[in-house]
């Protein structure tokens, strides 16, 4: 398994890479489901095929003439080369542009994007000095991305992590499905934020529209102006002094601090009246209902 | 009817799971024989006075500011185990015995984030096959 080099899979179809890798062949018997840490691993901070990159090796990429698959390409291409700091030029809107990067890296993209920029990413550091479209940083895994501008509808959709930021207001369903991380908002949002919210923290600096957590199963919202209405099960809790010293922390972070503090921000959390859930099967619940 | 009625039950105690491994409070979950929610606080932010070494220097290496992503990784436990959840792999990885457990949960999370950051980065986790088996060239 382990003689197989990256060159002889890159010549391989996938189904052959597959089992020559011996994940077809793996014994499952009789083999212990769990998996335990190694308190000896090695210190690493990268996944280990990320390219080593420096922060301070700049470069810029005009996107004029280019498609968003060949922007995306290049930025990696760019990254191999140990790029740490790459300048975007001429997006004009342009749709899925960073997406997928799982390597730490400043990304500087001067201009507007249209929608799912910066989706899936993984790691790296994100200004936008415009606005943009639908969806930007959607399934976002780790990293930070700040928009200078206004932000489309359903901003950060399934986010698990990492810090997405919007200096003005976005639209409906920020944060719709979020699993995970912090959508900090600077301005307003619309109606049904926070829709189906599973975990992670949600900051508005401004109000909130209509149903604001409908249907929320976990996580917070803390909304610092008005709230329209509360959706179904989103309910108000506490603002704790531990709730208080993060967004402190994370508001100047991010240079959205309120000059009245932090105090006034409303807790939304959820109700945990939705919570039906279970996993038998039918025929075991006849036998207990 | 759909809505009415929280079915979980409440966290009181750090040691809670490993001390009781079904930990079944609520009529509902001894009445479907397994526990509702989550085995630790999701909503629980960090303590920055709490921070270790190692994860300080991460935070340096990828030039952030806080934790980012590990913000919402903490310490759980599957059947009676301390154990972190890899959402890489959908699954637990639990901790080694060895390992002294802290008595709060604040520094039980920082521990919890070193190990599966650790373990993220290293060649024996399950991704790296996997990568090597799907990516496209």
């Amino acid at each position: 398994m382990a003689s197989v080099t990256d060159a002889e899979l890159k010549g391989m179809t996938q189904e052959d890479r597959v089992k020559a890798l011996g994940m077809t062949t793996d014994q499952l018997t009789g083999r212990s489901m769990y998996i335990e840490f190694d308190p000896d691993a090695t210190e690493r901070f990268a996944y280990p095929w990320a390219p080593d990159v420096d922060f301070n090796k700049r470069t810029e990429l005009d996107c004029d003439g280019m498609t968003a698959t060949e922007v995306n390409a290049n930025i990696r291409s760019l990254m191999e080369d140990g790029f740490g700091t790459i300048v975007i030029k001429n997006p004009r809107g342009m749709h899925s542009l960073g997406v997928g990067i799982l390597n730490k890296l400043n990304l500087i993209i001067e201009g507007s994007t249209g929608y799912f920029a910066v989706g899936l990413i993984d790691g790296p550091n994100v200004r936008i000095n415009g606005r943009v479209g639908w969806s930007c940083g959607e399934n976002m895994m780790s990293g930070t991305v700040m928009i200078e501008k206004n932000a489309g509808s359903t901003f950060g959709a399934a986010i698990r992590g990492g810090d997405l930021v919007c200096r003005g207001s976005v639209g409906s369903r920020t944060g719709i499905d979020q699993k995970g991380g912090t959508i900090i908002v600077g301005g307003d949002t619309g109606a049904l934020s926070g829709f189906m919210m599973q975990r992670g923290r949600m900051v508005v600096c401004g109000n909130a529209g209509k149903n604001l957590g409908d249907s929320m199963y976990d996580g917070t919202i803390f909304v610092g102006g008005e709230i329209k209405s509360l959706g179904v099960d989103a309910v108000e809790a506490e603002l704790t002094e531990l709730d208080q010293a993060w967004l402190t922390r994370k508001l100047t972070q991010f240079g959205l601090m309120p000059d009245k503090g932090v105090a006034h921000f409303t807790k939304i959390a959820a109700g945990k009246q939705l919570w039906n859930y279970d996993n038998l099967e039918p025929n075991e619940k006849k036998l207990i209902l | 009817m759909a809505g009415t009625q929280y079915r979980g039950s409440e966290i009181t105690d750090v040691d809670q799971f490993i001390n009781d491994a079904a930990g079944l409070a609520s009529e509902r979950e001894k009445e479907i024989g397994q526990h509702i929610g989550y085995r630790y606080d999701v909503n629980l932010v960090p303590d920055y006075n709490r921070l270790t070494p190692f994860l300080r220097d991460y935070i340096e290496f990828m030039g952030w500011d806080d934790l980012n992503w590990l913000e919402d990784i903490h310490m759980g436990y599957e059947e009676g185990k301390p154990a972190v959840f890899d959402r890489n792999i959908n699954g637990w990885v639990r901790i080694p015995d060895g390992i002294a457990l802290p008595d709060n949960q604040q520094d039980r999370d920082m521990i919890a984030r070193e190990l599966l950051l650790k373990f993220q980065m290293s060649d024996r986790h399950p991704l790296v096959m996997l990568r090597k088996a799907y990516k496209k060239f």
